[in-house]
């Protein structure tokens, strides 16, 4: 049984096609317009506030889902092995344990500075002195 | 395929490649997981300094500015480079899709319209990068209040040059890369060999910079 390269090369055929290449341009442009819509919506929304929080959770969701078509399809991984996927996904969910063991670390450093440290919560709600409007020009 | 093989096992017993990728394309997959954990950290060290801060400026106060029209305008630049960034992919995954049809004219014109894609994405990076710089924005120089008109920290601007500049560097490489496969492709050097398997690793290079742009526009940009 030989395995040349060209003989790869040949069996990569399964999947893609440009009908699923355009359908995956379609989705991913759609998806974009949503996020923008959604920024443009959260413009005017009061910050810390929960219905800013929930926008912001849907944009991060739509990131994923995007994230997912381009190694899906555009990457191809959708139509390898699923050895290659495993091998490949698996190690990633360690972003998991990441984002969530940081995240709330920063979090809590802020809370207990905020409780311990008088002067750290009064100095953070200092005006910053507005400077005169300085190069705002373009072009 | 010439044989069937019914058990998984059977894929580990020789004589074939378990993954059924080329040993190149295999570890363009592991290098782009390793540079993927390197973005991670990134974004993960700036959303942990931005949990820890009390504040922080208003993306669409700060890049709000476009060529030509001037400011006032969020996100609208982006979302511009944004879509060129998603263009040229899928103008690379064309590229490879003629490569499979040994189309050598069809991988030339998709590889050329790719890396203009970069071009363009890279030169609207320079243009608000510029425009920043002189706004009074640099690493150690934050001039941006944050959205509550509080004494901001320098991290934001920081963190958002060094993490579009590592992007900017990629898109740099890919760049790079795509007229190297693009003079490769002209010499025929793919034809030679038989099959375009390179601009396949090229094209997942060039697919995982895209990739990471939708994590920082809407790490930086949108929230």
């Amino acid at each position: 049984m030989e395995h040349t390269l060209e003989s790869l090369a040949a069996e990569q055929h399964v999947g893609g096609g440009t009908k699923e290449i355009i359908r995956v341009t379609i989705i991913l442009s759609v998806l974009t317009g949503v996020e923008l819509a959604l920024g443009f919506a959260m413009m005017h929304m009061p910050y810390e506030g929960l219905e800013r929080h929930f926008f912001k959770g849907a944009i991060l969701i739509l990131m994923l889902v995007k994230a997912f078509y381009i190694v899906a399809y555009f990457m191809h991984l959708k139509h390898e092995l699923r050895n290659l996927i495993m091998t490949i996904v698996v190690p990633l969910f360690l972003f998991a344990w990441f984002i969530i063991a940081f995240l709330s670390d920063g979090n809590s450093f802020k809370n207990d500075k905020n409780t311990w440290d008088r002067n750290h919560k009064e100095r953070s709600q200092e005006k910053m002195p507005v400077k005169e409007e300085q190069t705002h020009k373009l072009e | 395929m010439s044989t069937t093989v019914t058990t998984t096992t059977g894929m580990w017993k020789g004589g074939r490649s378990p993954f059924n990728v080329e040993y190149g394309k295999l570890m363009m997959w592991y290098f782009l997981m390793s540079d993927s954990f390197t973005f991670g950290a990134f974004l993960i060290a700036y959303g942990t300094t931005r949990f820890a801060t009390n504040g922080w400026p208003n993306p669409n106060e700060v890049f709000d500015k476009a060529p030509f029209i001037g400011g006032g305008f969020p996100l609208v630049y982006v979302s511009f480079m944004t879509f060129v960034l998603i263009i040229s992919s899928v103008t690379m995954v064309l590229a490879v899709h003629e490569g499979h049809k040994m189309n050598r004219k069809g991988v030339v014109k998709y590889l050329i319209l790719t890396i203009i894609g970069g071009l363009i994405f890279l030169g609207s990076q320079a243009w608000e990068w510029t425009h920043l710089f002189q706004e009074g924005a640099w690493w150690g120089r934050n001039p941006f209040p944050n959205y509550d008109g509080t004494i901001s920290t320098t991290n934001f601007t920081n963190f958002f040059f060094t993490i579009t500049g590592f992007h900017g560097f990629h898109v740099f490489s890919g760049v790079v890369i795509n007229i190297t496969m693009l003079i490769m492709t002209l010499r025929k050097t793919f034809d030679k060999r038989g099959h375009y398997l390179m601009i396949e690793k090229a094209g997942l290079y060039w697919h995982f910079v895209d990739l990471v742009w939708v994590f920082v526009f809407t790490c930086f940009y949108l929230v």
